[in-house]
């Protein structure tokens, strides 16, 4: 599958921490952990009441993904008690999985005007591209064509102010406002680039009653694969908290994500469960999602999606085949690749065949197909011949082979 | 042709573990490799194909036009600007990981000179019966079995996909005449359109097969530009991860939806790329259902 989950998501006050470095404005924050120190940071940012409604209070759980308004998780106080009272909560939640730690405790802003501005890569232009949008809030992607600005930049040169003031004229931007988004964008931008991001967005930016431009949100996810040149930038924000998406992972999965990370030799794991009774041993990665697919097709319940892969060794490939045979409600394994190169047919064969041992089945009966055509498939099949399988060829399609699979299951 | 088979081919990063490998396989299949590079490795030998240390001197020495890299992913911008600096025409980027900045900033150092990039994250490509760039297919023998020379050009985003796809042509009669794995990454050098495109001047391709998964929007795109310019290629599409359009969960951020565009589910890209009169098969074995739809 594709890899939209090789990101790193960042809390929001590790996201504003890292954006200030560029010259981006926030509003003032504490990050606390309990409600007492919540009281102490309302505390703290009464003192700096200047630019503030009568000392009131913004605080949000941190949490590695959006739509924390509409979960309940963001809160407004008036008094520190409130925020003390709001902050408890806020720590006693527990949303998508996340057990909430701590809590941004921030000035609430009085501000005239509201925006959108964020970068990310448009993948067929094969560019980063600003976006800027007058509807700033929650919903803006659903910005009329005239209220949303999008240019694409060169990754060499950056995006020059003179973009940042042309897209914000073109939304009906004037006077200070516009140079000052001119300047927020290419620092926006400047960032983007300088840490490897996949995500930066900003939501809202506002303008105070002063005619500044403040962050009061921000969004920042950084690639994985950029991360061995962002270490320094990324151990001064602290620990980055595994992103979620979806559901919270299941036991099974968590189990084969263990397996996976037993040797970094192959992969024999990206697990996700379902409810059947197939379990399915698939890969490579477009194999497997070609089969999953092929056998709901043909009126097949698969037990788990997977992706094996890169010649893994034995031992995983016996553990995760033990692990996805003991799934209550499994009646037989199916396992299915694409033509092989690199993975070995005899190796996962081996694999399999220790695997229904551990498990305490029978190969003839645990197996319901074995199609792994390509390297070391005359081995493999000696392997399973002597176990009384017997292996299918590259003739059969992954497709028939996904039609017998259901066929023995039934 | 995409790949002249009188191009000589370099191979940067040749000295590595896995380039080793893929160049022995690559000779033994026929691809002229006439040179490699590894930086401070210049004199050595690799399956008896001579080491330099720049492409500077390789191309002095060896005039190829074609590049594979096989370098680490933190070497891979660097390489390709290197090899775009000394005139290579088509450059295949193997590395996996490469940071997508990186990616952006050499397909457009590539745009500027007209350089081909196909990848990075990609096994390879094959011309049947004439050349292999990269380990598509693997070993000779299981290479023999699964491409055989024909009219069918067969673009891939999974790898492993590639050669299944050929494979199956291949056993029910039907010869390719080229088979790409344009790389498994959501930022690529050529993707789909640009491909159609230079197949489009390849007398020896009259259908092509596409295999295409969930995420991005590269389908979205060919359609868009078949709905344009119709193609005199016939053109026939295989989606797999139906199934991920119904996961629960998967959330995007407004930046990503924005510039998106609603795109990336597979029924989507399946409903417009039937639009723009591309047969899509349903089930894997329904490609080739379309192929004799096509020859018909």
């Amino acid at each position: 599958m594709q890899n939209e989950e090789c990101k790193m998501r960042l809390l929001e006050h590790q996201a504003k921490k890292l954006l200030a470095q560029f010259g981006l404005a926030f509003t003032r924050s504490v990050v606390v952990s309990s409600p007492e120190a919540a009281v102490d940071a309302a505390k703290q940012l009464q003192n700096f009441s200047f630019f503030t409604l009568h000392s009131a209070f913004v605080l949000k759980a941190q949490v590695p993904f959006g739509g924390r308004g509409k979960a309940g998780a963001v809160r407004f106080a008036v008094t520190p008690d409130d925020a003390r009272r709001e902050a408890g909560e806020l720590l006693a939640m527990n949303l998508r999985g996340v057990q909430v730690t701590s809590v941004s405790v921030e000035e609430k802003l009085a501000f005239t005007r509201e925006f959108y501005a964020g970068v990310a890569w448009d993948t067929q232009a094969k560019l980063p591209v600003a976006l800027l949008s007058i509807a700033g809030g929650v919903e803006v992607e659903q910005s009329s064509h005239e209220n949303l600005a999008r240019r694409a930049f060169d990754p060499w040169m950056g995006l020059s102010p003179y973009i940042g003031r042309e897209m914000a004229a073109s939304v009906g931007l004037k006077g200070r406002t516009l140079s000052g988004m001119g300047a927020f964008l290419e620092k926006l931008a400047q960032a983007f680039l300088a840490c490897d991001a996949v995500t930066m967005e900003i939501n809202p930016v506002v303008e105070t009653t002063d005619g500044v431009l403040i962050g009061l949100d921000a969004h920042v996810e950084i690639e994985d694969d950029a991360a061995y040149r962002q270490k320094e930038r990324l151990a001064a924000i602290g620990d980055i908290a595994p992103t979620a998406t979806g559901r919270a992972p299941t036991a099974l999965e968590l189990e084969s994500q263990r397996i996976d990370a037993m040797d970094h030799r192959g992969v024999a794991g990206r697990v996700v469960e379902f409810d059947g009774d197939l379990a399915l041993l698939i890969g490579g990665g477009g194999a497997s999602l070609t089969v999953f697919d092929a056998v709901r097709r043909h009126g097949g319940k698969p037990a788990n999606y997977c992706e094996v892969g890169g010649n893994p060794t034995e031992e995983k490939v016996a553990a995760l085949t033990a692990l996805l045979l003991s799934k209550k409600g499994v009646k037989k394994m199916a396992v299915i690749m694409n033509v092989v190169n690199n993975t070995r047919a005899d190796v996962m064969a081996r694999g399999v065949l220790m695997g229904i041992e551990k498990a305490g089945r029978k190969p003839s009966e645990a197996i319901s197909v074995f199609r792994i055509p390509g390297s070391w498939e005359q081995e493999a099949r000696d392997l399973l011949a002597k176990a009384g399988v017997r292996a299918l060829g590259r003739e059969i399609s992954l497709d028939e082979s996904a039609r017998l699979a259901v066929q023995h299951v039934a | 042709m995409l790949l002249d088979p009188k191009a000589g081919i370099l191979v940067q990063g040749i000295t590595g573990r896995e380039a080793t490998g893929m160049v022995e396989d690559a000779l033994a299949y026929g691809s002229r490799i006439v040179a490699g590079v590894t930086p401070g490795k210049g004199g050595q030998q690799v399956h008896g194909v001579p080491v330099f240390d720049t492409v500077a001197e390789a191309v002095a020495k060896h005039q190829p036009t074609v590049s594979v890299i096989s370098v680490p992913a933190p070497a891979v911008l660097d390489a390709a600007l290197e090899s775009f600096a000394h005139g290579i025409r088509l450059c295949l980027i193997m590395s996996e990981r490469v940071p997508r900045l990186d990616t952006c900033k050499l397909v457009e150092a590539a745009k500027r000179v007209g350089c081909t990039v196909i990848g990075p994250n990609t096994l390879g490509l094959i011309c049947p019966g004439v050349a292999k760039l990269g380990t598509i297919g693997g070993r000779l023998d299981n290479v023999k079995q699964s491409f055989k020379s024909g009219k069918v050009a067969v673009l891939s985003r999974s790898g492993g996909m590639t050669t299944e796809i050929a494979s199956f042509l291949t056993s029910r009669g039907i010869g390719q005449s080229i088979a790409i794995g344009v790389g498994g990454d959501p930022i690529i050098g050529a993707n789909f359109t640009e491909l159609i495109e230079l197949l489009e001047n390849d007398s020896s391709t009259d259908a092509v097969v596409i295999y295409g998964e969930p995420g991005g929007a590269a389908e979205e795109q060919l359609a868009e530009r078949l709905k344009k310019k119709p193609s005199r290629l016939r053109i026939n599409a295989f989606l797999s991860g139906r199934f991920v359009d119904d996961l629960e969960g998967v959330r995007f951020g407004h930046a990503a939806v924005i510039v998106e565009g609603g795109r990336g589910s597979v029924r989507g890209k399946a409903a417009a790329l039937r639009e723009a009169g591309v047969f899509v098969a349903d089930a894997f074995d329904d490609i080739l259902k379309g192929l004799q739809a096509n020859a018909e």
